[in-house]
Parts: structure tokens; sequence; C-alpha cells
């Protein structure tokens, strides 16, 4: 048990809160929120699929929610989430496989990350938008 | 190498530090992240080009052999994927008996989520 462990004052390493926001810092923590967010998205991808195994009826009424307002901004957010984490993943691979760790790498990788999952994020709908007509 | 050799003695009475378990599931994480890149974005185009069809198009389009198969290996990889993101979530956050609850809690849900997924999958596939 940890708790049995005798209290001394140690010296701590700086909080999160001393240290000014970093791309490197927000990044790492970008890529678990969305992870977060995604898996609620996830319940939702479910509900879909059995409104749709249930038939014509509740899956209108599955699409008339999604087509709201309320239901595109949900859907937009999801967009965001899923291009962010992907690109972020995708970073997080070439670190593992043992790539990328110098500090202007890292840098040009983040930015990456951001820029292009910001614009397939906006691609994406664009290309929804002009196939639905 | 000797993995009892690299503790320290404290750490190996507290029975503190690996218990060589932890890297399996760092692997689990990176396998199933790396096969939901081309799943992922698979069903995120699928999903564009089918914006403006009708139910019979879109479960026309879901009964298609190819399209039900890789429909369930998204589901099974999403909330596997899921269930291991989460709890190192979990246990990065939870210090109290509210660990295992939440661990507990977190794991039957995503099975359930999971079958629901792919069974309501199924039901299209081999509906009439």
């Amino acid at each position: 048990m940890t708790n049995s462990t005798p209290k001394r004052l140690r010296p701590l390493s700086p909080n999160i809160q001393i240290y000014r926001p970093q791309l490197t810092s927000v990044l790492s923590i970008a890529n678990r929120i969305s992870g977060i967010v995604l898996s609620l998205y996830a319940i939702l991808l479910v509900v879909w699929l059995v409104a749709a195994a249930a038939g014509p009826h509740a899956y209108s009424t599955a699409q008339v929610i999604i087509r709201s307002w309320a239901g595109q901004i949900l859907l937009f957010g999801c967009t965001f989430s899923f291009f962010l984490h992907l690109c972020g993943s995708i970073r997080h691979l070439i670190w593992d496989a043992g790539y990328g760790f110098e500090l202007r790498t890292i840098y040009a990788s983040g930015w990456t990350v951001v820029l292009v999952s910001s614009a397939l994020t906006l691609l994406s709908w664009i290309i929804s938008m002009v196939l639905a007509g | 190498m000797d993995n009892e050799g690299m503790r320290s003695p404290l750490g190996r009475a507290l029975g503190l530090g690996s218990a060589r378990t932890g890297v399996e599931q760092w692997w689990r994480e990176r396998v199933s992240a790396l096969a939901l890149v081309p799943l992922t974005v698979w069903f995120a185009a699928s999903l564009m080009v089918h914006t403006g069809s009708d139910y019979a198009t879109f479960i026309a389009w879901l009964r298609t052999p190819i399209v039900s198969i890789l429909m369930v290996l998204l589901l099974a990889g999403i909330f596997y994927h899921t269930a291991l993101g989460l709890q190192v979530v979990i246990e990065d956050y939870f210090h109290s008996g509210l660990k295992t609850l939440a661990l507990l809690g977190m794991r039957f849900g995503c099975c359930g989520l999971a079958v629901a997924g792919i069974l309501a999958t199924l039901r299209i596939a081999f509906g009439r």
C-alpha cells in the first residue's frame, strides 16, 4: 500500500500551472482530450447504427437530429476531434518508431498536425456540402 | 535483463514499479491505432460520399459484403482502442477505490457498445 509510505518534505517538480503553454504540451493534452471526446462520439455512432438497423422511421429521426443546428455543430466537433486525434496519433506512432525527436522536427510536426487536421476538417465539410448538393 | 535487479530495494519492498505487464498494453494500443488509421479514414470518406443519400441507398451500401466486414472491424477496433486509451486516462486521474469502479464501468460500456454496434451492422447485412 502506498499510503503507508512515511510523508517527507521533498522538492517537487514544477506543477503544470507554472509552465507557459507550449505547442508541445498543448498538443499532448489535445490528443488525450480528443481521444476522450471521440469515445463519447463512439456512443453516438452506435446509436446511429442501431437506428439504421431499427428501420427507416428511426433512421429518419436520427437524420433530422443530425441535420439540426445542434447536430451539425456536434458533427463538426466530431470531424475536428477525429482529424486532430488521427494526425496526432500518426505523429506519436512515428515517435514510437524512433524518429523525429529533434526539437526542430518536433515543432515542425506539431504545426503540421495543427494545419493538416484543420485543413482536412474544412475540406471534408466542403466536399460533403458539394456532394450533397 | 534481470528485472528484479533493476528495481530499488524500496521499490521491491513496496511492490511498486513494473510487474512486466505494462509493455503489453502499450503495444496493443499502438497496434490498434495502426489498424484504425485506414479503417477510420475509409469510414470518414464513405460518410462524406453518403451525405445526401436516402435510407435505401445507405442500407444497400452497408449490405455490401466488404462494407459489412470493414464496419465490424471498425467497431471492434474503435472500442478495443477506446478501452485501452480510457484505461490509461482513468489510471492517471483516479486514485481511490473509484478507480476500479470506473475501470469496470468503462470496460463493460465498451464491450456493450461494441456488441450493439456489431449486431446492428449484422442485422442490416443479413436483414431482408
